[in-house]
């Protein structure tokens, strides 16, 4: 089965759902029919006493792309999560994966790409009492006929990733909620899998050991680059994690899009109610508020000319950047004087004379800003991973971007 | 009162013998076949439980009542009823009888446990036999001598053919039941890595409802006890006859120490095979 190719699609998304429909019942095509398609859950339920659990999603995901899946009780999100590996089959549409339509693949095709592209985490863990801490990590690979040894190597050094090292003899019952999904990540990290789907993997969990679980799955998926599909309740637990959060109501995908679009836009009253007690501070980034310098010295402009452009703004201190914009740190202007006063007048504002200063970066939320700007007498500067200068932050941009939004619900 | 009309005698007592004559004419080669395999499995057992002299067997039951029921207190007590046993004078009897149980909840287990299996994993199957075994559940457990007598004439096979099929349902249904309450996770969690069919079901669903499954194997053994002793009215030797020798002799006293023995067996037997549904902590 190696020689499958990982053409993702035209589009280039690992995971595309195309037109997915589940309903649950008996004869569950009938509701597909012109004369049901359009009615609300509850209509089709009365009439044909079938289930609505998917109606016609369309979403796609990236490859090492952490997708969230949101929604109330009932509104579909295990349904479709089951529908990736087909542990629930689609009444109708399709699923690409890596490039293959898994919907028409037969029992056997199935087994084995399940084995090979996916992990699972469930709620309650899902773990085998009957089977050692280390028996369970393994399990996938027993699954694939791997000797004893190998899948204990394995299943060793990611029980270790997971901070379960020692641990390896108890059975699943000893173990602490926490520790237990522990072992559930584990197993489904031992199999190497691309893609990890996880149904509210932290909903049973105490707030302490969640918030401790989640940091440590956000640091995990740094390292691994997994593509993740994640399924909560927990709208702060989906702006932590997420790259992208779909939104389901009733069966259907209300709206897709960036935690900050989320928010900031939801598209009705029940994304908005959903995203209602969100601190913007959680899901505003340094890159969406910030605004170019006032004033920008180029190194190469030497000093007089820095200086004329502090005063004509009425500044005493600015950034200064190379020719590639590239951020140096910030000249005063007591330090451009003093350098006016010396003999041999230099044509370029040397380093020395430059304040090295903190910087941040263009996805740093601004909850993670405050401690530093507390700090800084200046704005801060934002810059690439090359240390190129994207824009300033300031305290009362800050402020400003987080207040309008509490009113967003209010017209 | 009024006569029911004798027109609507639906004719279910002449379909049945029926069957039953056209089946003996017929088929008797197949139960001649299984009859064989029966007796060929029984008389395994009986020659090995009646090999082991009574002090050896009598400490082995100590021994299974210490390990498995855990009490030093339960193991004396099964050494004390089995030496009573032998001092009625009714320790052969009593192996004879053990034996037609076992070798009886062997073919029941063979049987029950694929058949649970197959209800569990298919609703239409459940849905056929869960009538089916309430009717089995509500008859009285003497109608199924008649067929037995009937197919195999007197003797051990029709009692234990009788004992099979009226002891069999209690581990279909706990089978049944055992698998279907597996943690629904568990299952999913083990196909989720592409596990076949029947990894599943080695791996999740019969592990974790094996304490269902042995409570349904402890009460099919309860049950093939009890008609394993009404069995040798027809031709089954064993304390059921010596009960029933006791009943038309009216020897009260006899009768008393036969009954006895069989509560004896019945208790060490019970206590034994609850045992193994109960979870063992590790
Ligand atoms: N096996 C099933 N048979 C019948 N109906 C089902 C089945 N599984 C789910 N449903 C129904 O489908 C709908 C969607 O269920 P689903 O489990 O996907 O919701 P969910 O968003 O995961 O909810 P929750 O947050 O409670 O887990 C619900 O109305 C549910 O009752
Ligand atoms: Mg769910």
């Amino acid at each position: 089965m190696s020689d499958i190719s990982n053409n993702n699609g035209p589009s280039g998304a690992q995971i595309i759902i195309k037109d997915l429909w589940k309903v649950f019942g008996r004869d569950p095509k009938r509701v597909l029919r012109k004369e049901l398609r359009e009615k609300s859950k509850d209509e089709i339920q009365k009439k044909t006493g079938c289930i609505l659990a998917m109606r016609n999603i369309n979403l796609e995901i990236q490859k090492g792309q952490f997708y969230i899946l949101m929604g109330l009780s009932g509104s579909g999100k295990s349904t479709l999560i089951r529908n990736l590996i087909r542990l629930v089959n689609p009444t109708s549409g399709n699923i690409t994966i890596n490039g293959e339509n898994i919907t028409k693949m037969n029992h056997d095709q199935l087994l084995q790409f399940r084995r090979k592209t996916f992990g699972m985490v469930f709620q309650h863990y899902g773990l085998l009492p009957h089977l050692t801490v280390l028996d369970n990590a393994a399990y996938g690979l027993k699954v694939r006929g791997l000797p004893k040894g190998e899948r204990y190597a394995k299943a060793m050094e990611t029980l270790e990733t997971v901070g379960l090292k020692g641990w390896e003899d108890y059975y699943p019952v000893s173990l602490s909620g926490g520790m237990q999904q522990r072992v559930g990540l584990a197993r489904a990290l031992t199999n190497e899998p691309e893609i990890l789907l996880m149904d509210e993997p932290f909903s049973g969990l105490d707030p302490l050991i969640r918030r401790q679980m989640q940091d440590e799955l956000v640091e995990l998926q740094d390292k691994l680059q997994k593509t993740i599909v994640f399924v909560t309740h927990d709208l702060h637990e989906a702006l932590k994690l997420g790259d992208r959060i779909a939104i389901m109501r009733n069966g259907e995908l209300v709206q897709e899009g960036t935690p900050e679009e989320i928010v900031t836009k939801p598209a009705d009253a029940y994304v908005e109610e959903f995203v209602r007690d969100a601190s913007p501070a959680k899901v505003l980034t340094a890159g969406s508020i910030m605004e170019p310098p006032k004033v920008l010295l180029y190194a190469w402009e030497g000093p007089k000319t820095a200086l004329t452009l502090l005063r004509s703004n009425k500044r005493n201190a600015a950034f200064v950047v190379d020719k590639n914009h590239i951020l140096l740190g910030v000249a005063y202007d007591k330090a451009l004087e003093k350098l006016l006063e010396e003999q041999k007048k230099p044509d370029k504002i040397p380093q020395a004379i430059l304040k090295k200063i903190t910087t941040t970066t263009e996805d740093t939320i601004l909850e993670d800003l405050f401690p530093i700007i507390k700090a800084a007498p200046y704005p801060l500067p934002v810059v690439d991973e090359k240390g190129k200068l994207m824009g300033v932050v300031t305290t009362d941009q800050i402020f400003e971007s987080i207040s309008p939004l509490e009113g967003v619900n209010h017209d | 009162m009024i006569d029911f009309p004798n027109f609507f005698n639906l004719p279910v007592a002449e379909g049945v013998d029926a069957a039953m004559s056209w089946m003996l004419r017929n088929m008797s080669g197949v139960f001649d076949a299984i009859g064989f395999v029966i007796l060929l499995v029984v008389m395994a057992f009986e020659k090995i439980f009646l090999f082991i002299p009574w002090f050896i067997m009598i400490p082995l039951a100590g021994l299974a009542g210490w390990k498995l029921v855990g009490k030093w207190k339960t193991a004396i007590s099964f050494m004390v009823m089995l030496l009573l046993v032998g001092t009625f004078g009714y320790w052969e009897l009593a192996m004879i009888t053990i034996s037609l149980v076992i070798a009886s909840v062997f073919f029941s287990l063979l049987m029950g446990i694929p058949l649970g299996i197959a209800m569990a994993r298919n609703d239409r199957v459940e849905n056929i036999l869960k009538p089916i075994l309430d009717a089995m559940q509500t008859m009285p457990s003497f109608v199924y001598l008649i067929p037995a007598l009937m197919l195999f004439g007197m003797g051990k096979v029709p009692a234990m053919i009788a004992t099979i099929i009226y002891a069999v349902p209690p581990v279909i249904r706990l089978t049944n039941v055992g698998i279907r309450t597996v943690d629904p996770e568990a299952v999913e969690a083990s196909m989720a890595f592409g596990a076949t069919p029947k990894q599943v079901l080695f791996d999740v669903q019969l592990p974790l409802a094996k304490p269902s499954i042995m409570v349904g194997i402890n009460q099919t053994t309860m049950m093939a006890l009890a008609m394993v002793v009404i069995g040798s009215m027809i031709g089954a030797k064993g304390l059921g006859m010596e009960v029933l020798l006791a009943i038309n002799r009216i020897e009260v006293g006899r009768g008393f120490e036969a009954g006895l023995s069989i509560v004896f067996l019945a208790i060490i037997v019970d206590r034994i095979t609850y045992s193994f549904s109960q979870k063992k902590e590790k």
